[in-house]
């Protein structure tokens, strides 16, 4: 009656249920309501511990090591009692900082280090893949035990088939696209997986229910109760010697180290920190887990060593494996529907494993392997596009299947040779590895990556060395040789008896090496150097996840960064302009013309997590990004509150500092304003005695002259004329002074009415040595002028220009010796201006005055000593007018050889040329 | 006020350390040893007696030092 077709049938029925209730979760947990907000469904999903291994395993292990196989479960009651501070803080930190798996959390803690996440992923995968082949072995098995009802029989070595005509494979197969299904529908930046966790918790049910009615109907329906089996039991010596402590796994340092083995899996087994922390919904659901969790563990061991007694007691005679008691039994009893839900609960136990497990490792394998391999081979083709969802679906895909195929393959080439227990116990040792480094990682913040990277490629090593090679080497992948032996035949490295330490079954001996060297190197190595400002930060933000505010309601998650964030961000750190001017710039370098176009991809917040670095340190920076990057819980906000006052403080020190630079420059600026206005202060003393005494001196002289002629009508007509001319003379140079300053006061106040033609330098040239002729002649000077055949004309005004000639003429005719003197006048055409020189062999300009003659008032020499020979505005008018028409006004001169005064002014020339015809 | 629930969530989790010293205190040697000797009470071996109530009892205590008080302590 309990035909192959049946149990196939229950099989789908059981899976079918399965995805009604993870569909329902999923429902519930879009509308908001969700379905597993509840700390009892969190502590049943925790059960997930319970494998096929505490469904069959369980029994097998005590039925040949009594009471032994309880430490397995003792350890997580332990530590339960200390989740209060472990797992709790781990869930705070994880929330917090978006951790997804435990691979994450280990690169996290050490300042986000890729190595780390890599080896805590390898190190995972090699670790529980046995664990999952133990999961195939066991559906494998009880499919084909229960195929055979009513007869009771053990399924044939798996490894001497084909695997194509193993149902093994295809259970593999079936569990990779249930895995897929259940797991990566679609992609959740968090990944949590409600309905996926409600499915769990209803599996961990299930497991219970069945385990439980089998141990009854053994107990109660098999036997009269627990008294009438023990004491059956008790007859038999060798029975009698599993109620007591002893045997081979019985050992109280066996007891121990398993005890500790197990303790350090139910936290860091991949799948127990899948469920007891990614996907935790509320902290608070903890409280209860504490108990109810070990409650559970506690429910379904009552019953093991009953249905081990009651198992050895009924096939006394061997052939059957104890590993099958649970089901074996009910078919021995002829009770199809109990051997049926047993069945259904070894396959809820193996299959809840598998699901959650594979899911904890592909998630693992994605982002902390495949993805930063992948983002550093091919990062800027995969920056390129915008949606990367679909890549991760398809490596979390693949990593599913690559990690069921491994299971199986393990299973097909060695899983027959070791009992469930012991290939549970490897993968226990493997993840126990992160102990150190997770355990100091939360509460020693002077653990650093170079100890976490040591410690645990120390730890691995050892496990590969004394638990898994000795495994390969019992399967008969290795040659036996290498346990009684040692690699090389020395036997200091016998892996089970390693530096010659004896006396202790493999599990303790790998426990006790790989954490001696683990520990050990774990603290030293951190121990010799401190760590770097990011560890640091990280370390206190691990450490220190009490201290802060737990997230509240922050159950709102964001898949991806937007590049509007990703810039405002950078803007209120760099402030906007640097983050335009970065981020144009970090365009540029990629290729692309705006800013704006930037995708918001892992290159491109890296580079924005690099350039906040620079600003407000890199464990910040990070923080900063993972808040714009995926969700904002409400402690990153405090964290961005903390360091916007920061940075608010920066920026007023950088203001400050600014503020005191301008400050400065003011100070120095004040100080030339006030030398400048020192020195014109003196100018405009100098002007003012200057311009009384040159009004003085024509006027005393007009006066001097008017008296005589006053007093003195007697005068002949001849001296009379004189006196008379002398008067209009002096008074003419004073007209003439009045004007020159009214003239400057005019030119430099930008009142001056110019009336600018284009004329030709030549005709004025001639114009103002003609008026200038008398003068040289009465000097008896030589005058000497040059000038080419063809000028261009210039545009200026052509009075002022005459005006600048006559005073150039009249200084050198001023300076020169009378009968030696020589004044030669040259206009030469340079490209773009017309230059004249005006040289005179006169007494020369020391160095010092050739740039004050310039000056109002200015004059070669000392003016109080000598007789000024002019009014001292000449040059300066001069040089007014010059500038203003765009040339230049200056003097080459050394002392006794002569001076030259040149001016040039812009010709029009080329565009004279282009309008020829 | 704000004190007080500061001292009753340290003093939670240390009872639970507690616990947890006295659980790697209960199923340990050298007390397991006194328990594995094979007798039987109730017609039940002792040392499973004594473990399992042992660990029934560990977890009353711990469900007693989590649950009391405010819930969400």
């Amino acid at each position: 009656m309990l035909t192959g077709g049946l149990i196939v049938v229950a099989s789908f029925i059981y899976v079918g249920l399965l995805f009604a209730i993870a569909a329902y979760g999923d429902k519930r947990a879009d509308a908001g309501r969700s379905l597993i907000a509840n700390p009892c469904i969190y502590a049943l999903s925790l059960a997930v511990y319970c494998t096929s291994w505490t469904f069959y395993g369980s029994v097998g292990r005590a039925a040949t090591g009594g009471m032994g196989f309880l430490s397995i479960y003792i350890g997580p009651t332990l530590m339960a009692a200390l989740w209060w501070y472990l797992l709790r803080k781990m869930i705070r930190i994880s929330k917090a900082n978006r951790i997804t798996s435990i691979a994450d959390f280990v690169a996290s803690r050490y300042g986000k280090s890729q190595i780390l996440g890599g080896l805590v992923t390898i190190i995972a995968v090699v670790g529980v893949i046995p664990y999952i082949a133990l999961q195939l072995k066991a559906i494998s098995t009880s499919f084909s035990i229960i195929l055979n009802y009513p007869g009771v029989a053990m399924p044939e070595r798996i490894g001497s088939r084909f695997f194509l005509d193993d149902n093994t494979f295809y259970i593999a197969m079936l569990l990779a696209v249930f895995t897929i299904l259940f797991g990566t529908r679609h992609l959740d930046a968090t990944e949590r997986h409600e309905g996926l966790v409600a499915a769990i918790a209803f599996e961990s049910l299930v497991k219970l229910v069945a385990f439980v009615a089998v141990g009854l109907f053994v107990t109660y329906g098999m036997y009269d109760g627990f008294g009438d089996l023990f004491r059956r039991a008790a007859e038999n010596p060798q029975l009698h010697a599993l109620m007591a402590l002893g045997g081979e796994s019985g050992s109280y340092t066996a007891w121990a180290s398993l005890t500790v083995l197990s303790m350090f899996a139910v936290m860091f087994l991949p799948r127990q920190f899948q469920v007891a922390v990614v996907e935790n919904v509320d902290e608070r659901h903890l409280n209860k887990a504490i108990w109810l969790f070990p409650l559970y563990l506690l429910a379904i061991n009552v019953f093991v060593l009953p249905i081990a007694l009651g198992g050895l007691l009924h096939f006394s005679s061997g052939g059957v494996d104890a590993d099958t008691f649970v089901l074996t039994l009910p078919i021995a009893q002829a009770q199809p529907w109990i051997a049926l839900l047993a069945f259904v609960g070894g396959l809820s136990a193996a299959t809840g494993m598998v699901i959650v497990e594979t899911i904890a490792l592909s998630t693992m394998l994605c982002n902390d392997l495949v993805m930063p391999l992948l983002l550093r081979a091919a990062g800027a083709r995969l920056a390129a596009s915008r949606d990367l969802s679909q890549l991760l679906l398809g490596i979390r895909r693949g990593a599913i299947v690559g990690i069921l195929m491994l299971g199986y393959l393990y299973f097909y080439l060695a899983g027959e040779s070791y009992a469930l227990v012991s290939i549970g116990l490897i993968s226990f040792s493997a993840v126990a590895q992160f102990a150190p480094a997770i355990i100091g990682g939360l509460f020693w913040k002077g653990g650093n990556r170079r100890g976490a990277i040591c410690g645990l490629s120390a730890g691995f090593v050892i496990w590969i060395y004394t638990l898994l090679l000795p495994a390969f080497a019992q399967s008969g992948w290795l040659p036996i040789t290498f346990l009684s032996q040692g690699i090389f035949g020395i036997d200091l490295l016998k892996p089970q008896q390693l530096f010659g330490l004896n006396g202790l079954d493999e599990i303790s001996h790998c426990l006790f090496w790989s954490m001696f060297f683990n520990v050990g190197l774990y603290v030293a190595i951190s121990l010799l150097r401190a760590p770097d400002a990011a560890e640091r930060s990280q370390a206190s933000l691990f450490v220190d996840a009490h201290r802060q505010t737990p997230a509240a309601g922050s159950r709102f998650w964001r898949g991806s960064a937007s590049m509007d964030e990703l810039s405002t961000l950078l803007g209120r750190f760099l402030g906007p302009e640097r983050a335009r001017d970065a981020l144009a710039d970090y365009a540029r370098q990629r290729g692309i013309r705006a800013p704006d176009a930037l995708p918001a991809d892992p290159l491109t917040v890296h580079h924005a997590e690099s350039l906040l670095a620079g600003a407000i340190g890199s464990a910040s920076a990070r923080v900063m990004i993972a808040s714009v990057v995926e969700e904002e819980p409400l402690d990153i906000g405090e964290v961005i509150h903390i360091i916007d006052e920061a940075s608010q403080v920066l920026a007023y020190s950088r203001q400050l500092e600014q503020k005191s630079q301008e400050l400065q420059a003011a100070t120095n600026e004040l100080r030339g304003a006030n030398l400048r206005l020192q020195e014109l202060d003196q100018l405009k003393d100098d002007f003012i005695s200057t311009v009384t005494h040159e009004l003085r001196t024509p006027l005393t002289s007009i006066r001097a002259f008017s008296e005589i002629l006053l007093d003195n009508p007697a005068l002949p007509q001849e001296q009379r004329d004189n006196f008379l001319s002398i008067i209009i003379r002096e008074s003419e140079r004073l007209t003439r002074l009045i004007n020159q300053v009214l003239d400057l006061a005019k030119l430099e106040s930008g009142n001056t009415v110019w009336q600018a033609n284009a004329f030709d330098l030549r005709e004025a040239l001639e114009e103002s040595l003609n008026a200038m002729s008398q003068v040289f002649q009465d000097n008896r000077l030589r005058v000497e002028s040059h000038w080419p055949e063809d000028v261009a004309p210039i545009v200026a005004d052509r009075d002022r220009v005459m005006q600048v000639l006559l005073n150039l003429l009249s200084n050198a005719a001023k300076f020169c010796t009378p009968g030696t003197g020589h004044v030669r006048v040259m206009l030469v055409h340079t490209p773009e201006a017309l230059r004249v020189d005006v040289a005179d062999n006169g007494p020369g300009i020391c160095e010092q005055d050739q740039a004050r003659i310039f000056d109002k008032f200015r004059q070669a020499g000392d003016t109080l000593t000598q007789k000024p020979t002019g009014s001292g505005l000449g040059l300066a008018i001069s040089r007014q007018i010059i500038e203003h028409f765009g040339g230049r006004l200056w003097v080459v001169s050394e002392p006794g050889a002569g001076a030259t005064f040149s001016f040039t002014l812009p010709c029009l020339g080329v565009l004279d040329d282009a309008q020829k015809p | 006020m704000k004190l007080r629930p500061a001292t009753q969530h340290g003093l939670k989790g240390q009872r639970l350390a507690a616990l947890f010293l006295l659980g790697a205190l209960l199923f340990n040697y050298p007390l397991l040893q006194l328990f594995a000797r094979g007798d039987m009470v109730f017609g039940v071996p002792l040392i499973y007696c004594y473990v399992f109530s042992a660990w029934a009892a560990l977890i009353g205590l711990m469900a007693l030092v989590v649950e009391r008080g405010d819930s969400n302590g």
